[in-house]
């Protein structure tokens, strides 16, 4: 196995196209356990821990930018303006790993339980790619996240970071799993309520294929009044409806959607609470 | 690649691999193995350092990326020869264990300490969330950060206490520093490495096993199949059925089928990918009531009953009660997942024995097994116990030492074998999962008058020790309770689930689940308070079981009823659309083997004259696997002959004979009986003949003879019993199914506390694991195959699921036990599931009749379990496991041969 070495955003891109067959590493939590495990046999590492453009984030004119390298203990620490994504960093598996483990690594992996993709999908976040051939480009989230475990990134393209227009109004994620540390998500929410007050966006982790939004929940709660309690039980139903869950070890479909409905109405009242 | 690393402030230039992880830099390349291995998943925190002063998970870092970086490991916590003051609370406030998670837990402590000095309770369970115990619970955990942060006093336990007295651990410094050595930390020069090939299948046939290509691979030495073993190709602790390596058939999904060794862990393991097995997958009994079915397909070619176990006391059948319940109850398959992995070191000698260093309960039963499968007399298999991470009864079976001998014997190299944490699972038994019908009669005043319990336990595709279990598990099925009436009809059958044998409560937390269950739904139904109940048919000295025995020891349940009833309750409130239950459990189990076992264990005493004055020397084949015996063991010797310096010596089977095995509460009356013995007889010598240079007692103990079951299940089946009572507030979230416990009150019949840390240490452990079979712990099995075999799956309690448990002991002393002794090690977990359950029906409202209880449970989506009526009877010969009809001493393949 070679190990590939960059020392700059240039580098590593010209490195990711001559190597395509290379596996990126950052943090290293999720590859490291498939080669412990022997999941996985790369016949070469592209280590993007030198790269230091991609461990910055940087708040300009309304626009965030976080770079693939933040780890999720920084973005605790670093972006609490923005609570759904800095709880959701917090709630990633262990100190340990929250040291090592960073957002861009999330989205390459691209789990549908994926602790901060809620979040960046509230966000409506887009993520920046690049290419040493092709140049940068800005991929809607929706249209980054192809299936489970799957990704829209071409070969020859690293995942740059993420970015979004700052959200100033409240927000909040809600992560659920069968103890109370070192889970995996059975279900997740992030709710975000728009500029305007009009409306929310809603995503939800770990009940479909890739992270979802809960577009018909959104329309349906747009201009309503979020403190009516039929809104939210409607709020509750129609995003529960919108979920795609599957049986797994870690939960049942029937489960996932339920939890969805109570999350989404809760947090909905939440948001509403947070306006008075 | 070459890389250049700063470690513990040396500079390092060493070759790495891209794959190699941190953690296997560190501890093959670095020698530096205080920090540990027993996940590789980044989920345990065991192998936490510093990387640039952030703690991380080494497991999951490559090695590359150490590159010129800083790491810093439990080595450098204490450089010199104090201890750091974090190490110094750990051994205070009895945080240490086994110790196999203790290095991990004390770098994140002091990661904490350096980020927040004085932390609360609920910052220290969130900073060490990402640590797995298995052994303490957390709680003394959290004390001794407490204690370390300035916060709480010293809780200091006595440098060299006598019995009574919370005497620090004997081994505690090596496990603080990390200078420990456990299984896996083993080496020897010219070490090859062993691996296992195991089936992917639960059930086939094996047409052909093809070598020639893992043969020919670099660096390999030997690979071993059925036809290599030179001697009996099976062994078993109680039938001989398992093969050491499977020749025709695989009965279970990770049976071992191929061995090799080779000169590095990566060569072996790619050598046993190129083994070529065919196999001819059969039709799989994946379920328990199934193998009982007439045409069911046979796991072993004797049928698929394991033992029946028929109990009559009475007349049940035809007794009259004014209130009758029923219910039906199940309890999964639960992992010990101790954290120290099994490993062992085989070391051949030039006159062809075999020395083995090994993790295990018990040294001698181990050789009995191993000795014959290598066609050696017994003493040319010497075995040395080395560090044990913990066990819980994963440890009673053979795991690597048969493999491990056989690869060394070969190849004439020591070979070294340790299993990962996926193989861990598939290398062990595992606690039974059960089946129960039960039916109570009472008067309506609240007397039992009969209990009718029908029971079936899945033992897995080998008998392990099943047997036993199931005999426990019967006697025990009607509860701690006198009960005039009782039919108890137990079945273990044969399926090809992975095997199933000893685990913390040996079949009593199974039964203890449904008899609970069904006295709180008695309760109900009589509109009686639940404890009371309990108080009105709670057993006590000269009560009679339904097998007839009556309880001659001590049996001061009621007191521990009362007691435990009486600790105060939490004062907290619950928070938002939290509902909050309370629940209360008894429990009790058998102390030491039971059945007419010849039981024993020996020790020997010395005393001589050293430079510091009289010192003492303890040496036994016990096994200490945390749980603290080595410490009672000096205690002891403290006590009788007033000598402080007293050093305990490594057990080995060429030093000394059988010390039985550390399980079944046994081995402090046992091992503790034959110290305490050895000691009197010194002292005796003391005071006739005065002080000598050295005086040397050898002494073995037996505990009264018990005997097995008549025809009716009737018998003096046990030496003697222990009991429990517990009680669990929960707060559930009624929306999402959520629980949480928040308080675990537990008082437990102890005889006589030899060390009143050691033996919180042990309920607090034990509540955490009955907690974890409660609410999440469950071996998901699909056709014979696990689904969830690791510990991203299969999830244990973390700080942030363990709540304080206080507990309390009720002293009445044990007739005949040392200090009037019982063991105390499996009982908080007995009770402690039952307890939760209650909590979290009452919290409820909901039916829960199956373990764990998950959301589904708690919000109504899962129907409760159900049946569609009591599994059969077999037929059967009588009491003994059927193997024992058919001569199956001998050992399956020998007896399918002769036939």
């Amino acid at each position: 196995m070679d190990v590939l070495t960059p020392y700059s955003l240039d580098e590593a891109l010209e490195v990711r196209f001559t190597h395509p067959e290379a596996t990126p590493v950052a943090g290293g939590t999720d590859l490291m356990v498939d080669l412990n495990a022997r999941r996985l046999q790369p016949t070469a590492l592209l280590d993007l821990s030198h790269v230091d453009e991609l461990g910055t984030w940087q708040k300009e004119s309304g626009t965030v930018f976080v770079g693939a390298g933040m780890t999720f203990a920084r973005i605790a620490r670093e972006l609490t303006e923005f609570p759904p994504l800095a709880d959701a960093a917090r709630s990633v598996a262990s100190p340990q790993i929250r040291n090592r483990a960073t957002i861009g690594g999330n989205l390459a992996t691209a789990s549908p339980a994926g602790d901060s993709i809620p979040a960046l999908a509230a966000y409506d976040a887009d993520v920046v790619v690049a290419s040493s051939k092709t140049g940068m480009r800005r991929v809607p989230l929706g249209e980054f996240l192809v299936g489970p475990k799957r990704t829209s990134l071409a070969p020859d393209e690293l995942i740059v970071g993420v970015e979004w227009q700052s959200v100033t109004r409240p927000g909040s994620f809600v992560k659920i799993g069968r103890r109370n540390a070192m889970v995996i998500a059975v279900a997740s929410a992030c709710l975000q309520v728009d500029d305007e007050w009009h409306g929310v966006r809603l995503a939800l982790g770990s009940v479909g294929p890739t992270v979802l939004r809960a577009r018909h929940a959104e329309e349906f709660a747009e201009d309503l009044d979020w403190s009516d309690p039929a809104t939210l039980v409607e709020f509750g139903r129609l995003a529960a409806a919108e979920t795609q869950p599957i049986d797994d070890r870690r939960g049942s479909a029937a489960y996932r959607r339920h939890v969805v409905e109570v999350l989404a109405r809760r947090l909905l009242a939440q948001a509403e609470k947070a306006r008075c | 690649m070459l890389i250049h690393a700063t470690v513990n402030g040396t500079q390092h230039t060493v070759h790495v691999a891209p794959e190699t992880s941190l953690l296997t830099l560190l501890r093959d390349e670095l020698g530096l193995t205080g920090t540990k291995n027993a996940c590789e998943e980044g989920e345990c925190g065991s192998c936490s350092v510093w990387l640039d002063g952030e703690l991380v998970c080494s497991c999951l870092v490559p090695a590359l990326q150490a590159n010129r970086h800083e790491v810093r490991t439990i080595e450098a916590l204490a450089p010199g020869e104090e201890l750091h003051p974090l190490q110094d609370a750990f051994l205070a406030t009895g945080a240490v264990q086994c110790g196999f998670c203790t290095p991990g837990l004390l770098v994140a402590a002091e990661d904490l300490l350096e980020r927040n000095p004085s932390p609360s309770d609920d910052e220290i369970r969130e900073a060490l969330a990402g640590n797995f115990c298995r052994c303490t619970g957390y709680q003394k955990i959290v004390e001794a950060v407490q204690v370390a942060s300035g916060r709480a006093g010293l809780l200091t336990a006595v440098e060299h206490g006598k019995v009574g007295e919370s005497a620090r651990r004997v081994d505690g410094i090596p496990k603080v520093t990390g200078a420990f050595t456990y299984g896996s930390d083993l080496r020897a020069d010219g070490m090859l490495q062993g691996v296992t090939l195991r089936s992917p299948h639960p059930s086939a046939r094996i047409h052909s096993i093809d070598v020639t290509k893992a043969e020919a691979a670099p660096g390999v030495h030997a690979v071993l199949t059925a036809d290599d073993v030179p001697g009996k190709p099976t062994f078993g602790l109680e039938y001989s059925d398992q093969p050491v390596l499977a020749s025709d058939v695989v009965r279970y999904e990770g049976e071992p089928v191929a061995i090799v060794a080779a000169e590095t862990l990566e060569q072996a393991r790619r050598a046993a990918e190129l083994v070529e097995v065919e196999y001819e997958p059969l039709s799989v009994v994946s379920d328990m009531e199934d193998a009982l079915r007439p045409d069911a397909p046979q796991v072993h070619e004797f049928g698929n009953v394991l033992r029946h176990v028929h109990i009559l006391h009475g007349e049940p059948d035809t007794t009259e009660a004014d209130v009758w319940v029923e219910g039906y109850y199940e309890t999964p398959m639960q992992d010990q997942a101790a954290l120290g992995p099994e490993a062992g070191l085989a070391v051949p000698s030039e006159d062809g024995s075999v020395d083995l260093h090994v993790t295990t309960q018990w040294l001698h039963v181990d050789r009995q097994q191993i000795a014959p499968c290598l066609d050696l007399p017994e003493e040319k298999v010497r075995i040395t116990l080395t560090g044990v991470g913990g066990a819980f009864g994963s440890r009673e079976d053979i795991h690597v030492q048969i493999h491990a001998c056989l690869l060394a014997l070969r190849t004439k190299r020591p070979v070294k074998m340790t299993y990962g944490r996926e193989e861990s699972f598939s290398g062990h038994v595992h606690r039974h999962p059960s089946r129960t019908w039960i039916r109570y009669g009472a008067t309506k005043e609240g007397r039992l008058v009969a209990a009718d319990v029908r029971l079936l336990l899945d033992g897995g595709a080998y008998a392990s020790s099943s047997p036993a279990v199931l005999a426990n598990a019967s006697t025990f099925a009607a509860g701690p309770y006198e009960v005039p009436n009782a039919r108890i009809e137990g079945t273990v059958v044969y399926t090809n689930n992975p095997p199933c044998g000893a685990m913390r409560g040996f079949g009593a937390p199974q039964v203890c689940f449904a008899y609970e269950s069904a006295m709180d739904n008695l309760a109900a139904k009589l509109g009686i308070d639940p404890i009371e109940l309990r108080l009105k048919n709670a057993v006590s000295s000269g009560s009679v079981l339904p097998t007839g025995q009556v309880l001659t020891g001590s049996a001061p349940l009621r007191e521990v009823i009362e007691r435990c009833a009486a600790i105060p309750l939490p004062e907290h409130a619950p928070l938002d659309a939290m509902t909050h239950g309370v629940g209360f459990a008894v429990g009790f189990k058998n102390v030491a083997y039971s059945e007419g076992f010849d039981d024993s264990a020996e020790a020997t005493v010395t005393i001589e004259v050293g430079p510091n004055g009289l010192e003492a020397q303890v040496q036994t084949a016990a096994v200490d696997y945390g749980q603290g015996l080595y410490t009672v063991l000096a205690q002891i010797v403290r006590t009788e002959l007033g000598i402080e310096h007293v050093v305990v010596l490594p057990s080995d089977t060429s030093a000394i004979g059988s010390a039985g095995s550390t399980s079944a509460s046994r081995q402090t009356t046992m091992a503790g009986a034959a110290v305490l013995a050895a000691c009197r007889e010194i002292r005796a010598e003391l005071d006739t003949n005065g002080a000598a240079e050295s005086i040397t007692r050898t002494v073995t103990y037996q505990h009264r003879v018990t005997t097995g079951f008549d025809e009716k299940g009737q018998g003096d089946i046990h030496v003697a019993f222990a009991f429990i009572a517990e009680r669990a507030v929960v707060e559930v979230d009624e929306e999402l199914g959520l629980a949480r416990v928040v308080q675990i009150a537990a008082v437990q019949d102890a005889g006589r506390v030899i060390n009143p840390q050691g033996a919180e240490g042990q309920v607090e452990g034990g509540a955490a694991i009955g907690l974890g079979l409660a609410l999440m712990e469950e071996l998901q099995l699909e056709e014979g195959q696990v689904r969830n075999g690791s510990f991203t799956d299969y999830l244990i309690p973390t700080a942030l699921d363990v709540p304080p448990v206080i507990s309390g002991f009720v002293e009445v002393p044990e007739p005949g036990a040392p200090y009037g002794v019982k063991g105390i090690g499996e009982l908080a977990t007995v009770a402690a599931t039952p307890a939760i359950v209650a909590a979290l029906r009452a919290a409820t409202g909901r039916v829960l009749n199956r373990v764990p209880v998950n959301p589904d449970d708690l919000l109504g989506l899962r129907a409760p379990a159900a049946t569609a009526g009591r599994a059969p009877i077999p037929d059967v010969p009588g009491q003994q496991p059927i193997p024992e009809y058919l001569g199956m001493a001998l050992g399956q393949q020998e007896l399918m041969k002769a036939r």
